[in-house]
């Protein structure tokens, strides 16, 4: 997902028996499914799990914008070209909420933006795919953005409330963009033959990246346990992922497009797709650093942070010219 | 074409939709997630300005060309943009106040349309007025504050003035059409908007620090559709799927 693979206190969660009484009001709060505040008191681990898991969200939305960035240019009618435009827009918007969010927690925005910059923090996985034809911009929104959607909506109903209510307006504008993809694709799908040889390009490539950004199964996982019983994390990623393609498999019939999996079919037993695993190798490989684009990309924002130093600095020092000429009048 | 309100309506529509692709081209890569956010608006604006503007110019002609076909099918020789909307973004320096001198003309030059005697001209003026004047307020408070703010911020932001100002005064080259619509009490001569504009550009420079400068010098023909090589490159990169797959539907 846009935050993949959170490492929470790395321990099972304690019961209620175990914990402090600190603890287990905490708990007990999250249990009757009370809002966590800024100001409440909170387990150093719910705090540190949280800002990893908003962190590499918000910078998953920042790096996110690159891919699609990378069309604006070349959208193909001023229509278009508007809506992708507004759309990579929200990106930059849905990581500032995040971001301000996640300073609610003590940990600032320049502090986990160098961490991005750096390498030390993660984002998600499929932004470090390319995106070659105009149907990618389609794929994106309808694949990516739906694969997103299915996270985000659970976390509406996260335990800690800064987070909830950033995550109710990212999924008002995410499910338009998904919109919006998935009309691209039927542009794309029903036009002339070349359009539709871009749109299964498109779906070929980027259909197992989509698989991935739910990250590997992780029923056994101690992490995502203890951020179950947080509230932090709603879903575990095999059910994400099995109601994702349920989800799609139909559309991309309706599209008249194949997914790239032989083994994707409707069991009838199960009332779900079959479908194959995709390479978790691969995975693993391009979340330490060699998907085909993570240079590319880590190197686009370091860039934009380099060369805007002069700017954000001249800023600053104007403000403190200002503050000191009105601190010179009282 | 002969109705001078097509090549009025081609100017404004060209000049933003340059403009726009220029700036689009940051998103994703300002120097502050708010600054990103804001110069996307500002594209987003012109943009849909772009679209009045070059869909009044198809309306006009009546060949059943489209706002799309304008943009997306025209030569650089066909575009009536002034030469400042195609400077490239060498900076952010540069695209900033490139944005600023924009800026401080369009929105005086809508405030003429405005008040000019063609319905159609008036209404797209009206609604583009007001988001003009947000993004004039935007440029100058900027400017005029990293002029004012370090010493670095103050050196780029005055050599952006300098190497943008042969090319400002393309946004006020009379053509023969300007003449006609002047006439026609549809539109000022566009020269005759420069003193109040550099009168306003001075005010601002006085509040930082900055010294506009005062050459009356500037590169002519972009009316004629004379323009610099960088257009060519912009054409190239927006135009691309509609040149490769001609007649698609997107």
């Amino acid at each position: 997902m846009y935050a993949q693979q959170v490492e929470s206190t790395g321990s099972q969660p304690k019961s209620l028996n175990k914990m402090n009484p600190k603890e287990r009001a905490f708990q007990e709060r999250i249990d009757r499914g009370e809002r966590i505040e800024p100001k409440d008191w909170m387990p150093e681990g719910y705090r540190k799990t949280l800002v990893r898991q908003m962190g590499q969200h918000a910078h998953s939305e920042i790096v996110g914008q690159l891919p699609e960035g990378n069309w604006i240019g070349r959208a193909p009618t001023l229509e278009r070209k508007a809506i992708l435009l507004a759309k990579v827009q929200d990106e930059a918007g849905h990581g500032l909420y995040l971001y301000s969010a996640a300073e609610t927690l003590g940990k600032s925005r320049d502090d986990m933006t160098k961490e991005l910059l750096s390498g030390r923090a993660k984002y998600s996985s499929i932004f470090n795919y390319p995106t070659l034809n105009w149907a990618d911009m389609g794929a994106v929104g309808w694949l990516v953005d739906g694969a997103a959607i299915m996270n985000q909506v659970p976390l509406q109903r996260t335990s800690y409330g800064p987070y909830a209510r950033a995550m109710v307006r990212i999924c008002k504008e995410e499910s338009f963009h998904q919109r919006q993809g998935f009309d691209i694709m039927m542009k794309m799908s029903f036009g002339s033959k070349e359009q539709k040889a871009m749109a299964q390009d498109s779906l070929n490539r980027f259909w197992y990246p989509s698989l991935m950004m739910f990250g590997p199964s992780d029923s056994e996982s101690v992490h995502s346990a203890q951020s179950m019983a947080w509230k932090i994390k709603i879903n575990f990623n095999d059910e994400l992922r099995q109601k994702f393609v349920n989800q799609t498999a139909p559309q991309a019939k309706y599209l008249g497009l194949k997914i790239p999996d032989e083994n994707l079919k409707w069991n009838k037993k199960t009332e779900q797709y079959d479908f194959s695993e995709p390479d978790w190798k691969e995975f693993f490989e391009v979340i330490s650093g060699n998907g085909p684009c993570n240079i590319e990309r880590l190197a686009a924002r370091n860039k934009a942070w380099d060369d805007g130093e002069w700017f954000r600095e001249g800023l600053m020092a104007n403000a403190s010219k200002q503050s000191k000429a009105m601190n010179a009048k009282d | 074409m002969n109705d001078p309100r097509f090549h009025l309506a081609l100017r404004m529509g060209d000049n933003s939709l340059i403009l726009a692709q220029q700036n689009s081209k940051w998103c994703g890569h300002a120097p502050t997630l708010e600054e990103d956010i804001a110069l996307a608006n500002v594209s987003l604006d012109l943009m849909g300005h772009a679209q009045m503007w070059l869909g009044l110019a198809a309306n006009i002609e009546a060949k059943g060309r489209t706002a799309d076909e304008l943009a997306f099918l025209r030569d650089t020789q066909e575009f009536r943009n002034a030469l400042l909307c195609e400077r490239p973004n060498i900076d952010f320096a540069t695209t900033l106040v490139r944005q600023y001198l924009f800026d401080a003309w369009h929105l005086e030059q809508l405030g003429l349309l405005c008040a000019g005697s063609d319905i159609s001209v008036v209404e797209i003026a009206q609604k583009a007025f007001v988001e003009v004047r947000y993004h004039r307020q935007r440029s100058s408070s900027l400017v005029i504050k990293l002029g004012d703010g370090s010493a670095e911020s103050h050196t780029r932001i005055q050599n952006a003035l300098e190497s943008l100002w042969p090319y400002f005064g393309s946004l006020f080259e009379n053509s023969d059409n300007d003449y006609i619509l002047f006439k026609a009490g549809i539109s000022e001569l566009p020269a005759s908007l420069r003193t109040r504009v550099v009168e306003q550009l001075s005010a601002d420079c006085g509040q930082s620090t900055l010294t506009l400068p005062d050459s009356l010098f500037y590169h002519k023909g972009a009316v004629q559709g004379h323009h610099t090589e960088n257009l060519g490159y912009i054409l190239a990169e927006m135009q691309y799927l509609q040149r490769t797959y001609p007649s698609s539907n997107w």
